[in-house]
């Protein structure tokens, strides 16, 4: 064995790697469960992937066959229902779970210096991510799928002078058809998966070469011990391995609670009208999104302008990658930061559940209103950062993290 | 000071959740009865299954079912199949097919009846419930019938010789609204309230709500035929992570000891 090892190191730095990334590689004591999410992310990815996999051995990608061919996994394939509720749960679930990551990340100013890379690859992430699961939602061809894939790609139109033409090259043809449908499914299985994989593996690399934050926004490479290793630092392995094995068996019940006993979870992971096949003639009585992408369709719904509201939308995107230099404040964590930007960020949770909920209901001139409201908050809590993070009475950070054991 | 965050966070949560919907209270008047069907009930989905075969598959179609995959997980055998349910169907794996042809369907009725595999899930067994009870004599309808859960549904009341002949009971209610100039005005509308008898059917109506309690009850089961053995499987997946996570626990526990 130890031969074997040796032949392998002499040509692959595998010792080397496993030291850097596991092994020897340190992170704060006192990282509490926010700090899992991460981990629990990448156990969806695979998720997704393994599952995906599966589906593709029987889902059949043309208009004429798609929806009968969800069916017969649904029916007739051995565990097939158990692999695409796996699929579709652990769709909505990853981005509950990208959502609470990156609020985590502005709870203890993950995003700060020297982390901004981290950050903006992760947000990448965010995006691509997003794309993956409109193509997704399309392939299962039912009216949900249709109208949703039809009023998301009609967006492009908003663009001036050439608008029309990119909703018909993302389209590959003049409405929704068999040519989207076989191309969303290209994008689906393979083009995006693997920029999704190429960038975990880029946001990992480089959390790795700055270390993890933690709850105090403490640099603990700043105390280091007589071997050069961080004071408050334990090692990934056993320690984190440990924890997180615990974390993620815990998130494993709740993800099987949901596929086993409530897989549409009331219709919002998969919509009712999804379960009749599509029809171009038959436009369904409301036509919402999934719910992850609520938030942002409410905000394209309370502009009147059509393009404007859908660059309000893409802005709200963008806004999130600018967070890094947003913040002024001295401090990281919530703990050490004044009202300001506690109220601030309690806000921008309220106004983004919020347009979440707004964006499934059908339009109300009070829902409009309401979500008008909501999106000059959400707005806000960007565009006013740089002066009440400036402003804000912050706590003095201490020397050593905080870990009562 | 992990308390008080915690409190706030709950707090927050709650506040999340009243805002809308404080906001959106205002309802419009919802009629839907109670399906109340049981899946677990294998005697009401055998009568559902007959029931489908008299009253439905002679216009709709269920064609992801087998009627193999139907005998195994309701207990009917092939022999009891081919001769009690498959009447336009030779071989037990064969898919649930109508007896009437699209192209007759819709000269007919003028829609094609929608293929019922999934109705369930689409729509949902509390109204199918409702909808298979709201059928109603409409001479202005070219099928003289009508609904009043679907105003104008194509497909007749097939159930007029059992269930009998009904009528709608409307009464007035008002509602706010704005007049040309956009005033606002109050306005009185009819609204449904409640059926009331016109001819008897041969059968008595709490005989007639079980028949249409177990249709109800087949269409839940076709909608997902493994519905009920994933609940029951989801029991022992659940159990088998619990144990896991014991065991997790206190691994984590042991390493974590000397860390201060």
């Amino acid at each position: 064995m130890s031969g074997l090892n040796a032949w392998i190191n002499k040509r692959f730095p595998l010792d080397k790697m496993m030291k850097e990334h596991v092994t020897e590689y340190y992170a704060s004591k006192n990282l509490n469960i926010w700090y899992a999410f991460g981990v629990l992310a990448l156990v969806l990815f695979v998720n997704q992937i393994v599952t995906g996999i599966f589906l593709t051995m029987n889902y059949k990608p043309s208009a004429a066959e798609a929806f009968a061919s969800v069916e017969y996994i649904m029916r007739d394939v051995e565990w097939g229902w158990l692999i695409r509720y796996m699929h579709s749960t652990g769709a909505s679930l990853f981005f509950v779970v990208i959502y609470l990551h990156m609020f985590r990340g502005m709870m203890y100013g993950s995003y700060k210096a020297p982390r901004e890379l981290v950050w903006i690859v992760g947000m990448v992430i965010y995006l691509i991510l997003m794309a993956e699961a409109f193509f997704g939602y399309l392939l299962p061809w039912g009216q949900m799928s249709y109208w949703g894939a039809n009023v998301i790609t009609e967006l492009f139109g908003a663009v001036p002078v050439i608008g029309n033409d990119i909703v018909e090259l993302v389209r590959g043809d003049y409405v929704i058809s068999d040519v989207t449908l076989n191309r969303f499914f290209a994008f689906h299985v393979i083009a995006l998966p693997l920029v999704l994989a190429l960038l975990v593996v880029v946001h990992i690399l480089a959390l790795h070469e700055v270390g993890s934050n933690n709850p105090d926004g403490i640099e603990i490479k700043e105390n280091k011990d007589a071997n050069g290793n961080p004071v408050d630092g334990i090692t990934f392995s056993p320690y984190f391995t440990s924890k997180d094995a615990v974390i993620t068996i815990g998130f494993l019940i709740i993800f099987a609670a949901i596929v086993f006993f409530a897989p549409t979870f009331g219709g919002l992971f998969l919509e009712p009208a999804n379960f009749e096949p599509a029809n171009n003639l038959k436009t369904p009585e409301h036509i919402a999104p999934v719910w992850y992408f609520t938030p942002f369709y409410a905000i394209l719904r309370a502009i009147p302008s059509k393009g404007l509201g859908a660059l309000l939308m893409g802005v709200a995107i963008l806004l999130l990658f600018l967070l890094p230099w947003l913040d002024r404040a001295q401090v990281k964590s919530i703990k050490y930061r004044g009202i300001y930007y506690k109220g601030a960020l309690a806000l921008f949770v309220i106004s983004f559940v919020v347009l979440g909920y707004l964006g499934l209901q059908a339009p109300t001139p009070m829902a409009t209103l309401m979500a008008q409201i909501f999106t000059a908050i959400y707005f806000l809590f960007f565009l006013a950062m740089p002066w009440y993070t400036k402003w804000d009475k912050n706590k003095p950070v201490p020397e050593r993290v905080t870990f009562d054991h | 000071m992990l308390k008080i965050s915690k409190l706030r966070l709950v707090s927050l949560f709650c506040l999340m959740l009243a805002v809308p919907s404080m906001a959106f209270a205002a309802g419009g008047s919802t009629y839907m009865l109670k399906a109340k069907n049981d899946l677990n009930n294998t005697e009401s989905l055998q009568r559902g299954a007959k029931y489908y075969v008299n009253y439905c598959a002679g216009c709709h179609s269920a064609k992801y079912v087998r009627y193999s995959r139907v005998g195994a997980d309701l207990n009917i055998s092939d022999d009891e199949l081919v001769n009690n349910l498959m009447f336009n169907a030779s071989k037990p794996f064969e898919t649930m097919q109508a007896s009437m042809s699209s192209e007759d369907a819709l000269r007919w009725f003028g829609a094609a009846p929608p293929d019922l595999s999934l109705i369930s899930r689409s729509r949902n067994p509390d109204w199918l419930y409702t909808y298979l009870k709201s059928f109603y004599k409409d001479s202005s309808r070219p099928l003289g019938s009508n609904n009043i859960l679907l105003p104008g549904a194509s497909m007749p009341n097939v159930f007029w010789d059992i269930q009998g002949e009904q009528a709608p009971i409307y009464h007035d209610v008002e509602v706010a609204g704005t007049d040309e100039s956009g005033n606002k005005v109050m306005r009185t509308v009819q609204e449904f309230s409640h059926f009331a008898t016109v001819t008897p059917g041969s059968l008595e109506p709490k005989e007639f709500d079980l028949v249409v309690r177990d249709i109800v009850n087949f269409l839940d089961y076709i909608g997902e035929p493994v519905k009920v053995k994933r609940k029951k499987m989801g029991v022992w997946v659940i159990l088998y992570l619990l144990i896991l996570f014991g065991f997790a626990y206190f691994l984590k526990k042991e390493i974590w000891k000397d860390v201060h």
